[in-house]
């Protein structure tokens, strides 16, 4: 039943992007996304595109399972689509008809918004794809670490963070363990109303409410004995360094955004419309 | 005899199609007799969870063209036969004190029964008589919690909820697992004897060589989803090339009796067990003395 699922979608290549710091991963992708924000033009949501596939191929990842994430919000992503289209009055009106009415904007509108939306989560996707999920949580709480000026517990959290993502799968692998004994007791997980169902996952809820106690209570112990102490500075195994590639990516992500910035601030009080001169009178 | 399993061309692939592709099965053809003790060996990740799994249809055939998987004469590909093969295969998965659910040792045992909706009277009679057979005195246990019971009582109890359900196959996934010596020994002759009075056929993975000497008619070894050794444990146990390159070991008394035939003690090469090992070295004995 959760055979298949790796956990999280990190999709293993060993790429150059794969091997970036996570916390310069992570800040890249928080500007790639305010980046996408910025964006009012079609020649910003083409060069976004074009940005976007550049990582992927980089990534050596498969165009599918980028488009596998976007996939998750296709129904949010028409719903808005929908209403753009439909509740945007202004502008010339290009079809009428009963009460609906489609203007020149509301089609505008529709395009824009719906790039943005997929392009966003592609963007963010890429984070997830191409990072382990326990990088991602030394990445977060290295960034984190301006915080314990706050009196925040940043070390407490990074390993709650941390303990929690590595029994992720060792909890999936358990109740798929339980899932199938207790089948194999001919016990039925699809059968019946909801209640009979809610009451089905009771031999399967139970044994694994147990068993999750039994095991932090052991690793309680695993980590006092070997004197865990959360308030010590503890220091990395692997210390994740800034590399070449790092500064690289830096650098690209940046330009990417000055020129997302130019295109919309500047561009215009010089008098070019990069819209205009790519596409001339069709937009 | 009859075989009372058959599998035809099995084959499973885990995450198809993904960078975690994993061949788990290959091309496996067996069928195993009725009244059989089948002893499954092979490394980890050789194959054997997965091919246990197939044969009461937690897992699915994956191509129903091509394979098939059969219990009793009875297809698994059918979804019809799937519940009630599941109650004719009983399945003791590893560590199954793990899967102990309800507030009395009894009424976990009869969670199987229940399933397989028979009346009240007929169940109470199958959890005392598995209770008895797994050695767990009714009026003892029956009414305390499964959670409160030592290791070896709450693997018992496990045990007695699967063989409640009397089925016809019992396969156990390394039923002594993290048990003590003596737990170990009440594990094994339990199992000898849950299949001369419950299930006749019975089917048990393991890694301990010592205990598939000993209660195997019949040994299967997996390696790389592969069947690659078949055959009865003399047999299996006198290949020395086939056991190392199937990343097996061979039983103690086979070992020790390797060891004194290199230091000149001329003994039997099909020596699997220590009586035997005890009997030939008694006879040197006293061959010697007289």
């Amino acid at each position: 039943m959760f055979r298949d699922v790796s956990f999280g979608q990190y999709y293993p290549t060993n790429s150059v992007v794969h091997r970036l710091d996570a916390r310069v991963k992570l800040l890249l992708s928080l500007l790639f996304i305010i980046g996408i924000f910025f964006i009012q033009s079609y020649f910003g949501f083409i060069l976004t595109a074009a940005v976007l596939i550049f990582i992927v191929i980089m990534a050596r990842l498969p165009m599918a399972s980028v488009m596998k994430s976007v996939r998750g919000i296709l129904f949010i992503v028409l719903f808005t689509a929908i209403l753009n289209l439909f509740l945007i009055k202004e502008g010339r009106v290009l079809v009428h008809w009963k009460i609906f009415t489609i203007t020149e904007n509301g089609v505008h509108t529709t395009i824009k918004m719906t790039l943005r939306l997929v392009l966003l989560i592609s963007g963010a996707s890429l984070l997830s794809l191409t990072t382990t999920p326990v990088a991602l949580a030394d990445g977060v709480e290295s960034l984190m670490k301006p915080l314990t000026l706050i009196k925040v517990p940043v070390r407490d959290i990074a390993m709650i963070m941390s303990i929690a993502l590595k029994f992720i799968p060792t909890l999936f692998s358990e109740t798929s363990k339980i899932i199938s004994a207790q089948k194999a007791r001919g016990a039925s997980f699809d059968t019946g109303n909801i209640f009979a169902r809610a009451k089905a996952l009771l031999p399967v809820l139970i044994p694994l409410f147990v068993n999750s106690f039994r095991r932090a209570d052991e690793l309680a112990f695993a980590m006092d004995a070997r004197c865990y102490n959360a308030s010590e500075k503890r220091t990395k195994m692997k210390k994740a360094k800034i590399g070449i590639g790092d500064i690289i990516a830096m650098l690209f992500m940046c330009s990417f955004f000055v020129v997302i910035i130019l295109e919309r601030y500047y561009f215009p009080t010089i008098g070019i419309n990069m819209d205009q001169l790519i596409f001339g009178g069709l937009v | 005899m009859q075989n009372i399993i058959e599998v035809k061309n099995l084959t499973c692939i885990y995450s198809r199609k993904t960078p975690y592709e994993k061949k788990a099965l290959d091309g496996i053809n067996l069928g195993i007799e009725e009244g059989s003790f089948v002893a499954l060996v092979g490394a980890t990740g050789s194959g054997k969870s997965t091919f246990i799994q197939h044969l009461n249809g937690l897992i699915k055939v994956q191509d129903k063209k091509t394979m098939s998987v059969s219990v009793g004469g009875k297809s698994l590909s059918d979804k019809k036969n799937l519940r009630n093969i599941r109650f004719e295969v009983g399945m003791v998965f590893q560590y199954p004190e793990y899967q102990l659910f309800e507030d009395t040792v009894a009424k976990d045992i009869a969670f199987g029964p229940k399933n397989m909706k028979l009346p009240a009277e007929e169940i109470d009679k199958r959890v005392r008589k598995a209770m008895e057979v797994v050695g767990l005195d009714y009026d003892t246990f029956a009414e305390r919690s499964p959670f409160d019971l030592s290791g070896g009582e709450k693997r018992r109890a496990a045990i007695a909820g699967v063989i409640a359900m009397q089925p016809k196959v019992l396969i156990l996934d390394e039923p002594v697992a993290g048990l003590d010596p003596a737990g170990r020994e009440e594990i094994l002759l339990l199992i000898k004897k849950l299949q001369e009075e419950v299930s006749p056929t019975v089917i048990l993975v393991s890694h301990n060589m010592d205990d598939v000497a000993r209660l195997a008619d019949r040994v299967i070894a997996l390696k790389d989803g592969k069947v690659v050794a078949d055959g009865s444990p003399k047999e299996i146990f006198a290949d020395r090339e086939l056991i190392k390159e199937s990343g097996l070991e061979v039983p103690t008394a086979t070992r020790i009796a390797d060891r004194l035939r290199e230091r000149g003690i001329d003994l039997s090469e099909n020596i699997i067990l220590m009586s035997e090992l005890e009997k030939a070295l008694a006879e040197k004995l006293e061959d010697r003395n007289v």
